[in-house]
């Protein structure tokens, strides 16, 4: 059986460096899928003795795991998927370019997560929120909570780390036979309005919120206050961080929860954290010809409502790229959940190859705009200084190619 | 409606329904009579909250099963919507909203449920969920052009004597059964299964519902940024 897996995993490595060679790519999800297809339990394989530890949820993904990583290296080293491709191929992958890290760290694209969870027999399954997100793609937000909650009261020795604030997580994990709960804020609450469980209005108060079913916030052992962790020893530790916002602080306190049940130093983890700047080319800023432009990356409502809450301390044009291809979903009906009327007073680009239906929304929202389709034409047309880009997922990722590429 | 009142718009349950983001069509709807300088207010209707009778426009979202059957159940404990209907309000449905307004739909297996009657419809789950793209000829008695739109829904809607189809598909699937049709237009209640901001992507749309509240032909729009709208 090894050898069949050291073929699959040798002929994946082989057509990954071919794509690479061809310029096709990264070449990481090729190489997954070539392995997968000599060996359809190279996943299972791959991850047997390792400490494994999987990430999901709507948003906040790539940079839960990068943090993760990070608390993790302080001990040695860590198979991830960095390049963020969350499906089983990119996950066969990154344990193949890795076979000796004792730990993996893995995002999970989260209706895939039932899979996973059953091959890879994680240590944990940290589950950050759950909204509306790429309907035609996922699926309505519901239907997929019944299908994790499933997946989740399965493992017996899994540690289920849950956003306690947010409803549809705590569901997911509440039938888990152990959980880790933590209060990291849920601002998005609009798909939490009404019970998973037995469909009755939800009760919000005071920052908790129950069901007279009998589902209810979970009390936590961690929680996020503004800038400050609370820990189950009662400690309040300062959360440093490169990273901006609100949400990097609640994927923050996702991570240092996890890494410390899990045997990681809280003081080590937690300056591992506060250290990364940047994740997979997001949050970075690039010169565009004299004008410094911030890459920001927002797929889903829930995503774009934290994005526009860090634009107050961005300052310069926003430009709003948004394309609808498979990977993004092919319905931009998501883009009137995002409440840009927050934007008024400011200057926006739209583009993508969506740039009249966010110049639509644009303008229903009242907030000053013109179109121009290419964001880097977008960016040139604008003057010197500050500015910021909040692209959606092919739409960040080509800009961010182009803009490297022209650098 | 009297000339010098305010229009008002009543959004039903957008706690639970506006998943597509439907609750879009009532700020495209509350901006194209603001912008023609007539005055008009949103009033948002949680699941929880009293349905007033006394709206002009009703605009009613898409949902999931749990979230369809429980509005179902606040509609019909209260007759405010019937009410208002036989008076003559305006009301925009869309995919669950739809459904919910006809004679009786189906859960995800197989039971009854019964809905408003608002609509002479009624739907069963088609065993495939339908996704994609939807072009739709309204009737011409409707509204001269195509309208566009995306879809997302399980539902098989059969139309009975006294509702008439919004229009023919030409691309998509819409109402699911029998004749290629969508949606469901009676007196001034019109469903759709073109989901989510339907009123953005076709303007006319909106200005014919408007035409309806107002009872009067409305004049040009000209929108603050001088786009065609």
């Amino acid at each position: 059986m090894q050898i069949r897996l050291s073929l699959a995993v040798a002929a994946g490595a082989f057509a990954g460096k071919l794509s690479r060679l061809a310029r096709r790519g990264r070449g990481v999800i090729i190489s997954g899928r070539v392995t997968l297809a000599i060996d359809p339990d190279a996943l299972r394989k791959l991850a047997r003795n390792r400490l494994v530890v999987l990430v999901s949820g709507t948003n906040g993904k790539t940079t839960t795991s990068h943090l993760l990583a990070a608390a993790f290296a302080t001990g040695g080293r860590v198979a991830a998927n960095r390049s963020g491709a969350n499906m089983p191929d990119g996950l066969v992958a990154a344990l193949s370019r890795d076979r000796q890290a004792p730990v993996a760290v893995l995002e999970v694209d989260e209706p895939h997560l039932p899979q996973v969870v059953d091959a890879v027999d994680p240590a944990a399954v940290v589950l950050l929120n759950l909204s509306r997100d790429q309907l035609d793609r996922v699926g309505e937000v519901h239907r997929l909570e019944a299908r994790l909650r499933r997946a989740l009261a399965g493992p017996p020795t899994t540690l289920v780390v849950a956003n306690a604030d947010d409803v549809l997580v705590t569901s997911a994990a509440w039938d888990a036979p152990r959980t880790l709960w933590v209060g990291a804020g849920a601002p998005w609450d609009q798909d939490g309005r009404i019970c998973p469980r037995c469909a009755e209005p939800v009760r919000w108060y005071d920052g908790s919120w129950s069901c007279t079913c009998g589902l209810s916030r979970p009390v936590a052992g961690w929680a996020l206050d503004e800038d400050k962790v609370l820990t189950p020893d009662d400690r309040r530790l300062p959360l440093d961080l490169a990273l901006p916002g609100r949400a990097n602080r609640a994927n923050a306190v996702m991570a240092l929860a996890t890494a410390c049940a899990l045997g990681v130093d809280a003081e080590a983890a937690l300056a591992a954290i506060g250290d990364v700047a940047e994740v997979n080319g997001r949050y970075r800023t690039v010169d565009r010809r004299g004008r410094a432009v911030r890459l920001l990356l927002a797929k889903n409502p829930a995503g774009f409502a934290e994005t526009l809450t860090l634009l107050d301390d961005l300052p310069g044009p926003v430009v709003v790229a948004v394309n609808s291809r498979e990977a993004d979903g092919r319905d931009v009906s998501w883009l009137w959940d995002v409440p840009f009327e927050r934007l008024r007073g400011r200057h926006l680009v739209a583009c993508g190859d969506r740039a009249d239906e966010v110049a639509t929304r644009l303008l229903y929202a009242e907030v000053d705009h013109h179109t121009v389709a290419d964001p880097r034409r977008a960016l040139d047309g604008l003057r010197p200084g500050p500015a910021v880009l909040v692209a959606n997922y092919t739409a960040f990722r080509d800009a961010a190619r182009a803009l490297d590429r022209a650098a | 409606m009297p000339p010098d009142s305010a229009v008002r718009i009543g959004v039903l349950f957008p706690d639970i329904l506006g998943t597509y983001g439907d609750n879009g069509n009532a700020v495209v709807l509350e901006r194209r009579l603001r912008w023609r300088g007539l005055a008009t207010q949103i009033e948002r209707i949680g699941v929880d909250d009293p349905v007033p009778a006394e709206c002009d426009v009703y605009v009613i979202g898409g949902g999931e099963d749990q979230a369809q059957v429980l509005a179902a159940d606040r509609l019909r404990s209260n007759p405010a919507l019937s009410r208002a209907v036989d008076r003559g309000a305006v009301v925009l449905a869309v995919c669950a909203g739809l459904q919910v307004l006809g004679r009786w739909f189906a859960g995800p297996r197989g039971e009854r449920y019964e809905g408003l009657g608002l609509l002479d419809v009624t739907t069963v789950a088609r065993r495939r969920r339908i996704v994609g793209d939807i072009t739709v000829l309204p009737d011409p008695a409707l509204l001269p052009d195509a309208l566009t739109g995306f879809e997302n829904h399980q539902g098989a809607t059969t139309l009975g004597r006294d509702a008439r189809p919004l229009g023919t598909v030409l691309q998509g699937t819409g109402n699911g059964a029998g004749r290629a049709v969508d949606g469901a237009v009676q007196r001034r209640v019109l469903g759709s299964y073109l989901h989510g901001p339907v009123l953005a992507r076709n303007p006319a749309l909106a200005d014919l519902l408007l035409e309806w509240v107002t009872g009067a032909p409305l004049p040009a729009l000209h929108v603050p940024d001088g786009r065609k709208a």
